[in-house]
């Protein structure tokens, strides 16, 4: 659905049902050069038992309005804002990589409007290496790629995302050279490592939150590797949930994914 | 397999989509001969039906062992997925059913394969949608033919039976100027040839019973999506494409663009398509091309040496009159082959023999390697004499409007010794030589 946020067109993806904001809400944040569609097998989980889903397609990505936001902090501001678009109260955030950075920083800055925080494919800080941050800059369409094959831990992932027959690599390859084609004249992926790169309030943030925390690790991440999450869960004394696979672990493991959410949603 | 860099096309050909199987440790790729597929509950089965989770219900919609091949073909495609089908017909018709009905419009390149042609020209004509021919190298040809209802632009990469080399660039960007998408058949080519998706196109499908099964075994094709079209953009500038960027009654109002950025073509094709045409391919058929698959770089290779070897040696008889192989600088596409097809144009390609009727046929009988039969990208070498098979009702006039002449011979070149097809062909045609004025 199309929701209006400061002036500007938001969608949000809701599962395949009406939204109804009585319900208990999940919103799921999408990562860097990324939109709602990395979410949509979950979010039709939850929205068909007994959730409101917001899968959101951040500003400047997918069919959301442009332009997109500087940084972490006025993605974590822009979020409450839409929560009152969309009638919603309180939700638990869900975010991957990027994502988790915002629901992160949301969750700090409005802990009353926030249930529980789920964080998949985080590290805090999550910095970019100066090679793929230049690389980004100079050669999107490589950087794309290093990315792309940095985050699938294999060539062979089961069942297959959204459906058999779908080949990872190429989808998601293919998703981040659309989201980065949506936004002519900028690098929407330069700009996005840029925010994940310079946000430095993770750890702080994290002790001012008031909710239960997870954070779900895939075990055969070489984006955000296991070991970088360790600083996050001692300062949010998170849950953690490992599923096997890479970063993309939404596409490669949807059903231990979901398990997780089940668990740290409950 | 991590790094930097997908794997590279010999690895993908062997590891993609197939990993050990977890519950036997096989491996192989296991055939999984099963219409079904058992629901851990109630809930796993709705949640599997109402697409929360993916997995396997039924082997007419998707089946693990056709999943192995359709992400395989995928990978060496560059695509973002694929559907296995009965036979490359099966997939041109798939690819059009998802994006058209009554009142549409396609244009097609005019240089096809018969099959495909007459599924446009007459058979699709009867369910309403409407096809425009253009020579594959008219541009402007192209570009005039699109109207409102149009809805996909098509063409193959070496065209039937001359080898025309369509300039997928040139013609992709005709398309996506109006919208539209450019499906092609890639059959004659494989991505070890091409990858049309480099080059801009949006759609390609294969006859697997030629070279990726490559062994003359079974019949089947594959469909795959580049994931590159922007169905939506397309749906909100001329109305085109509801079919996946609106709501679709038959299942739910989904919004196949909304369930899948970039994957929206390949679930209304296998939700729709394969659940209710219902041309899916079997898994034992999957299992052969597979087989033939992870051999693809090699026995490309050897078509592609095999076949320079044949063409020189035929460039050089005098009862040869003329070689339509678009690596000679005589072949109308020789400079767009050299551009678009520079690891070679193929194992397949026609030369006219001098004489008559008879003389073709007198040769084609001599021939003992070569087997007379309709198939090509076999590992065994074949030949046929079209004016006496395929266009045997033609008479001469009929068959120069198609590009064939009485002597027109057809090779599609295999993996034999290259010296024992040579004197195979060698001694055929002294045998033609010798039928003249019979």
């Amino acid at each position: 659905m199309e929701l209006t946020v400061d002036g500007r067109t938001a969608y949000a993806y809701t599962g395949g049902k009406s939204f109804d904001a009585a319900l208990p809400c999940v919103v799921f944040i999408h990562g860097a050069l990324n939109d709602h569609s990395v979410w949509t097998l979950l979010a039709r989980w939850f929205a068909h038992h007994g959730h409101a889903v917001l899968a959101l397609d951040l500003p400047g990505h997918g069919r959301s309005d442009g332009p997109p936001l500087a940084d972490v902090e006025a993605l974590a501001d822009w979020l409450p804002a839409l929560l009152d678009a969309a009638g919603v109260r309180k939700a638990a955030l869900v975010g991957h990589s990027m994502g988790s950075l915002i629901a992160l920083e949301a969750a700090a800055r409005a802990p009353q409007r926030v249930e529980r925080l789920v964080m998949l494919g985080t590290a805090v800080p999550m910095k970019v290496s100066d090679a793929l941050m230049q690389t980004s800059l100079t050669q999107p369409l490589k950087a794309i790629d290093m990315v792309n094959a940095f985050s699938h831990a294999g060539t062979a992932s089961k069942p297959s995302y959204p459906g058999p027959g779908s080949w990872l690599h190429g989808a998601d390859r293919a998703l981040m050279r659309r989201i980065q084609s949506g936004q002519p004249g900028l690098n929407l992926f330069h700009h996005d490592f840029g925010v994940c790169d310079r946000y430095a309030g993770g750890l702080a943030a994290a002790g001012k939150l008031r909710c239960p925390a997870s954070v779900v690790i895939g075990s055969r991440d070489q984006m955000t590797s296991p070991k970088q999450t360790t600083a996050i869960v001692d300062a949010l004394n998170a849950r953690v949930l490992s599923v096997d696979a890479g970063h993309s672990m939404m596409s490669e493991a949807p059903d231990a994914v979901l398990a997780a959410l089940r668990s740290a949603l409950a | 397999m991590p790094g930097a860099s997908d794997p590279g096309f010999d690895t993908l050909a062997l590891h993609a989509g197939a990993a050990p199987d977890p519950a036997t440790g096989a491996r192989a790729v296991p055939i999984h001969l099963s219409t079904s597929f058992v629901f851990e509950n109630s809930e796993h089965a709705a949640s599997l039906f109402n697409m929360e989770r993916s997995g396997h219900v039924y082997s007419r919609i998707s089946n693990p062992t056709n999943a192995v091949l359709e992400e395989r073909v995928a990978a060496l495609e560059g695509g973002a997925g694929a559907i296995a089908t009965a036979s490359g017909q099966a997939a041109l018709h798939l690819a059009i059913a998802t994006l058209a009905g009554a009142g549409s419009h396609i244009v097609s390149s005019s240089a096809l394969y018969g099959g495909s042609h007459n599924l446009l020209h007459y058979t699709l004509a009867r369910f309403g949608i409407e096809t425009t021919f253009v020579k594959p190298g008219d541009i402007a040809g192209w570009r005039a033919a699109i109207r409102p209802n149009t809805k996909l632009l098509f063409g193959e990469t070496l065209g039937n039976p001359g080898l025309d080399v369509l300039d997928i660039p040139t013609v992709a960007a005709i398309a996506h100027e109006q919208h539209l998408p450019l499906l092609v058949d890639s059959t004659f080519t494989t991505p070890w040839l091409m990858k049309p998706f480099d080059h801009g196109a949006d759609l390609v499908f294969h006859s697997a019973t030629k070279f990726l099964s490559g062994h003359g075994t079974v019949i089947g094709g594959v469909l795959v999506d580049s994931g590159a079209f922007d169905w939506d953009a397309a749906h909100a500038s001329s109305g085109r494409f509801a079919e996946l960027a609106a709501p679709y009654d038959g299942f739910h109002g989904m919004v196949f663009s909304e369930e899948s950025t970039v994957g929206a073509f390949l679930l209304r094709a296998r939700r729709e398509g394969l659940r209710d045409f219902g041309g899916c391919m079997s898994p034992h058929t999957a299992w052969l091309i597979l087989q033939g698959v992870e051999t693809l770089p090699l026995r490309m290779a050897r078509h592609i040496e095999n076949t320079r070897r044949v063409v020189e040696f035929l460039a050089g008889q005098p009862m040869v009159e003329s070689i339509g192989y678009p690596e000679l600088d005589t072949h109308p596409s020789h400079a767009l082959a050299k551009r678009l097809l520079p690891r070679g144009c193929g194992s397949v390609f026609s030369f006219n023999l001098r004489g008559s009727r008879e003389q073709g046929k007198a040769f084609i009988e001599a021939l003992k390697i070569f087997s007379h039969l309709a198939n090509v990208g076999d590992c065994r070498s074949l030949v046929i004499h079209p004016a006496s098979t395929t266009h045997f009702r033609m008479d001469d006039v009929a068959l120069a409007q198609a590009g064939i002449t009485p002597g027109t011979i057809r090779l599609s070149i295999g993996l034999e010794e290259a010296d024992d097809l040579i004197d195979d062909l060698k001694r055929a045609l002294k045998v033609a030589e010798k039928a003249a004025g019979r």
